[in-house]
């Protein structure tokens, strides 16, 4: 797995000026398994890009505990809330196996997307691709393809 | 030569559960053994008295051995899934088309729940000659890990591919990825105009996954995708596993992604 952000697929539609902008603000972090990163509800303050390990999503279901809904792998975006207001969380965060990920600078991103609508409007389309595969994918996981047909 | 209709005695001298509902076995024939099977080939088992199934080669021991990995969701299944050692039962085959991986360059295998069963031949394949290609990644999707089949291969698959698994339903203690097999198909590195990718599993999962390795630039002649439909008679006269132009006992079950393509919308006969 790449560890160079400005060449991650994610971002394969912005110019590379633009990914190098990204790739410059990101702070390289290193985490453990078992380590929270949000919680749900809390103040959407960064964005992580998974570079290797796996970081699982979750909500508290009473009565189940906590259920991971999603676990997000190399490569992948982790923290879609924080260009649209009111930037909350809407799940958990944990580590589920050691992580190394980049912090995104998304109040510097959010700035440079105000500042340059050119940018503004391809960082908006990368975040509407992550959202729409993830949607279309949790989609085709409700469709519960491989139970045994009945 | 066998005749292509006459099922051939074979006895079960191995079984192997592989999850709750799913089994291996290995079928030693008790005269003759069939023509050699290979990848992405099926064989039709029968159990006696209950009835007859395609069943894809699991692994290809090389001995005239027949080994399939079976999941129980019907009479016929069942019974071939509960056959204990000692059990009698007939195959007929191989039958169908082969998966074709071209070697050199990067073999992508996308297997979703059974659908690994039909891979795994090309997996071994693939480590035994390694040296003919130069990435070999396998993703693996399932219901949950409890799903997984051939856990004690995995560890050897991971120490010489790159292997993902992701699970629908995750499970206390899982690490790995919850979510479906195309989220890291989208973003996954891949040097696609030189990457062939297999694809197995049920048909809704291999659509998404070819149109996602499409959209990454992956060319669609270099995706093969295994389509499955009833099947009777296994060598191209009953009918029954029409699909479109195919009979997919004879022209599948492995067929290049751009045949396939228009065929996805065709309602099983
Ligand atoms: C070329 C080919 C290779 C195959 N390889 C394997 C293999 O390696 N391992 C394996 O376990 N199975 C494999 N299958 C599927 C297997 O043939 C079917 O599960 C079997 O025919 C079901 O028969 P049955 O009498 O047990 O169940 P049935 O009573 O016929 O069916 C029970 C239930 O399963 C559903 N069903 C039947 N067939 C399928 C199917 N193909 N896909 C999804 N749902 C189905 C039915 O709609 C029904 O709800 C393969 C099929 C084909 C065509
Ligand atoms: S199963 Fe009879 S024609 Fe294919």
């Amino acid at each position: 797995m790449t560890t160079d952000i400005a060449h991650l697929e994610l971002f394969r539609t912005l110019e590379p000026a633009h990914r190098e902008l990204i790739a410059a603000s990101a702070v390289h972090e290193n985490h453990p398994a078992g380590t929270r990163l949000f919680d749900e509800g809390q103040t959407a303050e960064h964005s992580w890009v998974v570079l290797s390990g796996c970081v699982a999503l979750d909500a508290t279901v009473p009565g189940r505990g906590t259920v991971t809904i999603q676990g997000i792998g190399p490569g992948e975006l982790l923290g879609l809330s924080w260009l649209v207001p009111p930037y909350k969380w809407h799940f958990g965060a944990t580590v589920v196996a050691p992580a190394h990920l980049a912090r995104l600078d998304v109040a510097r991103l959010r700035t440079a997307a105000q500042e340059d609508p050119a940018f503004g409007y391809r960082l908006s389309l990368v975040l509407a691709d992550a959202l729409l595969h993830r949607l279309q994918s949790t989609r085709y996981r409700l469709l519960d393809l491989y139970r045994t047909p009945s | 030569m066998t005749d292509p209709w006459l099922p051939v005695a074979h006895r079960v001298v191995r079984r192997v559960e592989e999850t709750a509902d799913t089994a291996t076995l290995r079928l030693r024939p008790v005269h003759d053994p069939l023509p050699p099977f290979r990848p992405g080939q099926f064989a039709m088992l029968y159990a006696h008295g209950v009835g007859e199934v395609p069943i894809s080669v699991s692994a290809i021991p090389g001995s005239g051995d027949l080994v399939h990995t079976v999941r129980a969701v019907g009479a016929v299944s069942r019974a071939l899934h509960g056959a204990e050692p000692g059990t009698v039962l007939g195959a007929r085959g191989p039958f169908g088309t082969t998966w074709e991986p071209h070697g050199t360059e990067d073999l992508l295998v996308v297997a979703g729940g059974i659908g690994l069963a039909p891979l795994r031949p090309v997996l071994r394949h693939a480590l035994a000659h390694r040296d003919r290609y130069r990435r070999v990644v396998l993703v693996v999707g399932a219901r949950t890990p409890a799903d997984l089949c051939y856990r004690d291969e995995f560890d050897r698959w991971a120490a010489e591919l790159e292997v993902v698994t992701t699970v629908d339903h995750g499970a206390p203690g899982w690490t790995g990825r919850v979510g479906f097999v195309t989220e890291p198909l989208a973003v996954l590195p891949l040097d696609a105009p030189h990457t062939t990718a297999l694809l197995c599993g049920p048909e809704p999962m291999m659509r998404f996954s070819a149109r996602t390795l499409i959209t990454r630039g992956v060319p669609p002649d270099r995706i093969q995708v295994s389509l499955e439909r009833n099947m009777q008679c296994g060598t191209g006269r009953c009918g029954h596993c029409q699909l479109g132009p195919l009979l997919l006992c004879r022209d599948g079950p492995v067929v290049a992604y751009p045949v396939a393509e228009e065929l996805f919308a065709v309602k099983e006969l």
